[in-house]
């Protein structure tokens, strides 16, 4: 029987472990005590003697699994378990729901529980000798060794950042590929401008924690600035309230860069509902009513994607979407007349602003996904490699990489 | 100053941010959980901002006689009426008077049988939206949407019983559409995911490094 401290957690579990019994049980005593006055367990008989052949034999049902803390000496019994279980996961409560934590976690720091664990099979009629692990302490870990990869990863492609942002630094003239949708959004505030119909700009429903509204919020800073040079009305409607202050300063922030702070109206860039639909309701209706020429819809989208982006067909917009939601990319694709794909969305920022530090940074995240594209075909020729020719060291390089 | 501090406070808790996430240790995972908590409560000083959003936005459609401005002072009435019953009469304190009808407060009844029946309507307009997007999405106007229709067909046909009740090649659809959801459509989505992946870590990166700062309004 094995009690190890669980790798790589927060300290709070133990992995219990115990051979499988599959063969039959060997009854080799079984014995009746009694206390007498004096509270000395006396024999009273040694049942082990009189059950001979088919009778001492018997198949496993059950473990029982008991713990014995050994800074308290409490012994506790924890579960019965199926005979074809042959693991546990023990753990402990946490500190933190403990009224004061602080306390709690001293008195976690105290009490550094140690366990000791005994499991025993049952027949149906017996039950086996017990087995006992040896000491094991629930102990949490300063790093975890499964996330190595994921911070050499991260060291990496802070590196190749940095490195390409000091080569933008000294060379202005790095080229990226142009995108259709980034292209097209001079001329769809152009379309509005002569148009003489605002601009309509969704940031996402996703709330300031997503990376995705940030992305969008980028977009909105180069989107406003445009709509600020040619006097274009914008609107920017809102699903969550913390955005709405962050979304506000940079329209505000726009128009002031262009030298035109007094045309910015706070009310352009105003909250709508946290509700999806009641959102989806009060953007559909400001469509019938505004009439923009132009959409944009930047950021995390979900089921409301679809009836946004038909509503503004229905209106005539020119429609330009990018979301990292993979599954809301169809419905954008199809609706709209320009999408901006996953990681585009995040690229656009740099493509608005030309700023070189930004455009350095695309080319990292190109280098980055070289370095990736060539791991995985390096990764599957050695594992086709492995299986083809039954030479299972080649699997090295796959299992640098678990699937958590 | 005004972009200095914002920039110091990303940075630092961006990095705190990273690190917590390579230690799995209860102590800083309970410390972590507190951040989030405390990010969950400043997060709700934000909504009277949106509540006065909302105000300024309807108010002023009233008094300019916009367009519908009519549904303003329903929207308006409908706020004021939500926040009054629910600080007097609770969002789940029984109230006797409405056990009859399964409902416990106005509150909880306004949800429940306006708003939730409100929102399902807006959802059941995507079943509509969808047959039209899928009409313009599969006319067969060149050859890759000519692809697209073909392998959306063998795709629905492989999700239904009918499409096996198809002479000769009912056996084959739902292989083939099988065969094209787990290779060619999960290679394109594991391909997007894997941008996204990186254009997130990317733009993390630069946002805690300074590098990015279109959001705190210095386009």
């Amino acid at each position: 029987m094995l009690a190890v401290d669980k790798p790589n957690d927060k300290g709070d579990q133990i992995n219990v472990m115990w051979p499988p019994v599959k063969e039959k049980i060997r009854i080799d005593f079984l014995q009746i005590f009694q206390k007498n006055k004096s509270k000395e367990n006396l024999l009273i008989e040694n049942l082990a003697d009189k059950i001979s052949g088919k009778e001492k034999d018997d198949n496993i049902l059950y473990y029982d699994l008991f713990r014995k803390n050994l800074g308290t000496g409490k012994m506790e019994y924890i579960n019965r378990f199926q005979s074809f279980i042959t693991n546990y996961r023990d753990q402990r409560q946490s500190f933190k729901d403990t009224k004061n934590k602080l306390e709690g976690y001293k008195k976690m720091l105290r009490e550094q529980p140690t366990y000791k664990y005994y499991i025993r099979a049952i027949s149906p009629l017996y039950y086996s000798k017990v087995t006992e692990s040896k000491p094991a302490k629930m102990q949490g870990q300063w790093f975890n060794m499964e996330k190595i990869i994921a911070l050499i990863a991260m060291m990496v492609i802070t590196a190749s950042l940095f490195y390409f942002i000091r080569k933008a630094k000294s060379d202005a003239s790095l080229y990226i590929r142009p995108l259709a949708g980034l292209k097209e959004i001079d001329n769809a505030v152009g379309r509005a401008t002569e148009m003489g119909r605002p601009i309509l700009f969704v940031p996402g429903l996703s709330s300031i924690a997503d990376i995705a509204t940030i992305a969008g919020l980028n977009i909105l800073a180069g989107v406003a600035k445009k709509a600020a040079e040619y006097d274009t009305p914008l609107f920017v409607p809102l699903r969550d309230y913390v955005v709405l202050p962050i979304a506000q300063e940079i329209v505000k922030s726009a128009y002031s860069e262009v030298g035109r702070p007094d045309a910015y109206k706070e009310q352009s860039v105003f909250f709508v509902s946290p509700s999806q639909f009641a959102y989806v309701a009060g953007v559909a209706g400001l469509m019938a009513r505004e009439k923009p020429a132009t959409n944009f819809f930047m950021g995390m989208f979900w089921a409301e994607s679809l009836i946004l982006t038909e509503k503004g067909n229905e209106e005539g917009c020119i429609q330009i979407a990018g979301s990292d939601a993979e599954t809301q990319l169809p419905f954008f694709i199809t609706t709209c007349d320009f999408t901006l794909i996953g990681e585009e969305l995040y690229a656009a920022s740099a493509y608005i602003s030309k700023d070189p530090l930004l455009v350095g940074s695309i080319k990292a995240q190109d280098l980055d996904k070289l370095f990736i594209i060539g791991c995985i075909i390096l990764g599957t020729l050695l594992t086709t490699l492995a299986e083809l020719l039954t030479y299972p060291a080649l699997n090295f390089f796959k299992m640098l990489f678990p699937v958590q | 100053m005004k972009t200095t501090i914002p920039l110091i406070i990303v940075l630092v808790g961006g990095i705190i941010g990273i690190i917590f996430q390579f230690i799995p240790h209860e102590f800083v995972q309970t410390i972590n959980d507190e951040i989030l908590n405390y990010f969950r409560v400043l997060s709700f000083f934000a909504l009277p901002l949106g509540i006065v959003s909302i105000l300024m936005v309807h108010t002023g459609k009233i008094r300019r006689k916009a367009q519908h401005w009519q549904y303003s002072i329903i929207l308006i009435l409908t706020i004021f009426f939500m926040i009054v019953t629910g600080f007097v009469f609770g969002t789940d304190r029984f109230d006797p008077r409405l056990a009859n009808y399964g409902w416990n407060t106005i509150f909880m009844f306004m949800f429940q049988q306006v708003q939730i029946p409100i929102e399902s309507t807006m959802f059941s307009l995507l079943a509509f939206y969808i047959s039209t997007a899928a009409y313009r999405a599969f006319r067969a106007r060149s050859k890759e949407a000519t692809i697209l229709l073909v392998a959306s067909l063998i795709v629905m046909l492989g999700q239904v019983s009918v499409g096996q009740m198809i002479p000769i090649i009912g056996d084959y659809i739902p292989v083939i559409s099988n065969w094209i959801m787990s290779n060619p459509n999960m290679a394109a989505k594991r391909g997007i995911l894997l941008g996204v992946a990186l254009g997130m870590l990317g733009t993390s990166l630069k946002i805690i490094l300074g590098i990015e700062r279109a959001y705190l309004g210095r386009a």
